[in-house]
């Protein structure tokens, strides 16, 4: 079980969040300037690595925030994410 | 190859069972082959013993990082079928299923294939309007889905005693599929490493693959690995759930995320369900193995993982959705728990492709693979060995992405 820290309820038990998913895209201001292999791969190719990802977590049985989080996907290690604005 | 046989077996009994030859050759790694298979996994070995059995290409190497087998060939629950939705995936898996029945002569190693009929436990609406559209499909493609009555189900699947009128989520219909099988995953793996092995194909296990190389043109010209370089003009890759940490290595970026996938196994009883129950509602399904555990499996880890475990929290998940449907298996011991990781396309198909870095080729996005393997290592074999994909494995190459030809297929036993 992942121990997630909410930076309104503190340091809380996975099971009170829902996963919401890779945080790392952000979307193109103007897709329309985009190649189109641009833009397919912005809609398609996730980063994959073996190390720390960027994801969305819910605390939808807290509080409701949406936080993002950097889990390492081989360790499941969480460090609090500087880029959280 | 030694042939085993009732013969064989008696005869090597007179002498105690001491007079085995190894199943397959442990060569002194060369420098150069003309295809080097990274992955001694299913998909990797049958691609092996296709390329030598079909195409005679036998100067093949198969690069293994860990042991034979010690993938998610044999970490999965076994389930064979072919109850998929969409027109390019039903005739592949078909084929597969089809294939998986003449292995076992095939190979001359008993795989302990044994049929049975897969029972998916409808308890919403929308998952019965979802499993009506398949039913509808399938029947275009000689693939067997019959919707069975409650009763019927209770019938044949005695312990099912949860799921009543006044439970959260009463159980609606069923629906059977009959094409389905389990059989024993270490002998699919074993097999086709014999049968490749005695082709002449060379298996290397403990040699990691750490980077593909490519020559100043842009060709690929081999593999680095922990015990140093191999030369070869073709590298298929088929190492599930590591394949964007490989293809990276020569810029190459592929839509596929990494998962992970994990099961269960409760201690031995008496026969008590000779059908794989699956109940995709709550998240869980199982069948009952020759040694009489129930192996259990259910959701993926939500999040991208490359870890061989299993969460507490899919862990306590897929317990708690059992005992909602089977409340007697509260009784059960639970023996042994594990994982894999394995990876997973942007629409849920296959990638058994070409690639743009010329003589580089990848099989991936198996993370329903095992029932898979003797369609899909047949397949790769044969884009491999032509450059051209055979009409089934067409439409799973990389190119969909680009034109934005999904092929989307969802998991039939997963909630999440
Ligand atoms: C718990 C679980 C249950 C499952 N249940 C089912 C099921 O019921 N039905 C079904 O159809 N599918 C199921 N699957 C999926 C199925 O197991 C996989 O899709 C399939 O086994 C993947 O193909 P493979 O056998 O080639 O993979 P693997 O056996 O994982 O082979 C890949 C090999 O590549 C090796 N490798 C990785 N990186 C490198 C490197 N750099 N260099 C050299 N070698 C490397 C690995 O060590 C591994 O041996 C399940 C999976 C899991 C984890
Ligand atoms: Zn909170």
């Amino acid at each position: 079980m992942l121990e997630i820290c909410c930076p309104f309820c503190g340091r809380r038990n996975e099971s009170e969040f829902s996963y919401g998913g890779p945080a790392a895209m952000r979307r193109p201001e103007r897709p329309e300037d985009l190649s189109a292999e641009d833009w397919v791969e912005y809609l398609t190719v996730p980063s994959n690595p073996l190390g720390p990802v960027l994801e969305h977590w819910w605390h939808a049985r807290g509080c409701g925030a949406w936080i993002t989080v950097r889990r390492d996907t081989g360790t499941h290690e969480i460090k609090p994410d500087s880029d959280d604005a | 190859m030694q042939r085993y046989s009732f013969f064989s077996l008696a005869l090597n009994a007179l002498s105690g069972h001491r007079n085995w030859r190894c199943a397959w050759r442990s060569p002194q790694l060369q420098k150069r082959y003309d295809v080097v298979v990274v992955g001694a996994g299913g998909h990797g070995l049958a691609t092996a013993y296709y390329l030598a059995r079909r195409h005679g290409i036998t100067n093949v190497a198969v690069l293994e990082r860990g042991w034979l087998g010690g993938g998610n060939v044999g970490r999965n629950t076994v389930t064979v079928r072919s109850n998929y939705l969409r027109d390019e995936s039903l005739p592949f898996f078909t084929r597969s299923v089809k294939l998986f029945e003449g292995l076992t002569r095939e190979l001359n190693f008993n795989l302990m294939h044994s049929n049975r009929s897969m029972i998916d436990v409808v308890q919403t609406y929308g998952k019965l309007r979802d499993l009506q559209r398949r039913q509808l499909i399938m029947d275009l493609y000689d693939s067997s889905y019959e919707r069975i009555s409650v009763e019927e189900l209770r019938r044949r699947v005695p312990p099912l005693t949860g799921g009543g009128q006044g439970s959260r989520l009463p159980v609606l219909a069923a629906f059977a599929h009959r094409d389905a099988s389990v059989n024993r995953h270490d002998a699919v793996a074993w097999g086709y490493a014999r049968a490749a092995d005695s082709l002449g194909v060379e298996i290397h296990e403990n040699t990691k693959v750490t980077s593909i190389s490519r020559d100043s043109s842009g060709k690929i010209c081999g593999v680095e690995t922990t015990r140093g370089s191999v030369r070869a003009g073709k590298v298929a890759i088929a190492v599930s759930g590591h394949t964007t940490t490989l293809t990276e290595t020569v810029g190459l970026k592929l839509p596929l995320r990494t998962i992970n996938l994990s099961a269960f196994v409760s201690e031995p009883v008496k026969p008590l369900i000779d059908v794989v129950v699956n109940c995709p509602d709550v998240g869980v399904y199982f069948s009952q193995s020759d040694k009489g555990e129930l192996v259990i499996g259910g959701a993926t880890d939500l999040g991208q993982s490359f870890r061989r475990d299993i969460k507490q929290t899919v862990f306590e998940d897929t317990v708690c959705a059992l005992l909602e449907l089977f409340p007697s298996f509260r009784n059960l011991k639970l023996l042994r728990q594990w994982g894999g990781h394995v990876d997973i396309a942007h629409d849920g198909s296959p990638i058994i492709s070409k690639t743009e870095v010329p003589g580089l080729y990848v099989t991936a996005g198996w993370w329903g693979g095992y029932k898979a393997i003797p369609a899909g290592g047949e397949g790769f074999a044969h884009l491999v060995a032509n450059d051209e994909p055979t009409r089934l494995i067409a439409p799973f190459g990389i190119d969909r992405f680009r034109n934005l030809d999904f092929i989307f297929e969802s998991g039939t036993t997963t909630v999440r």
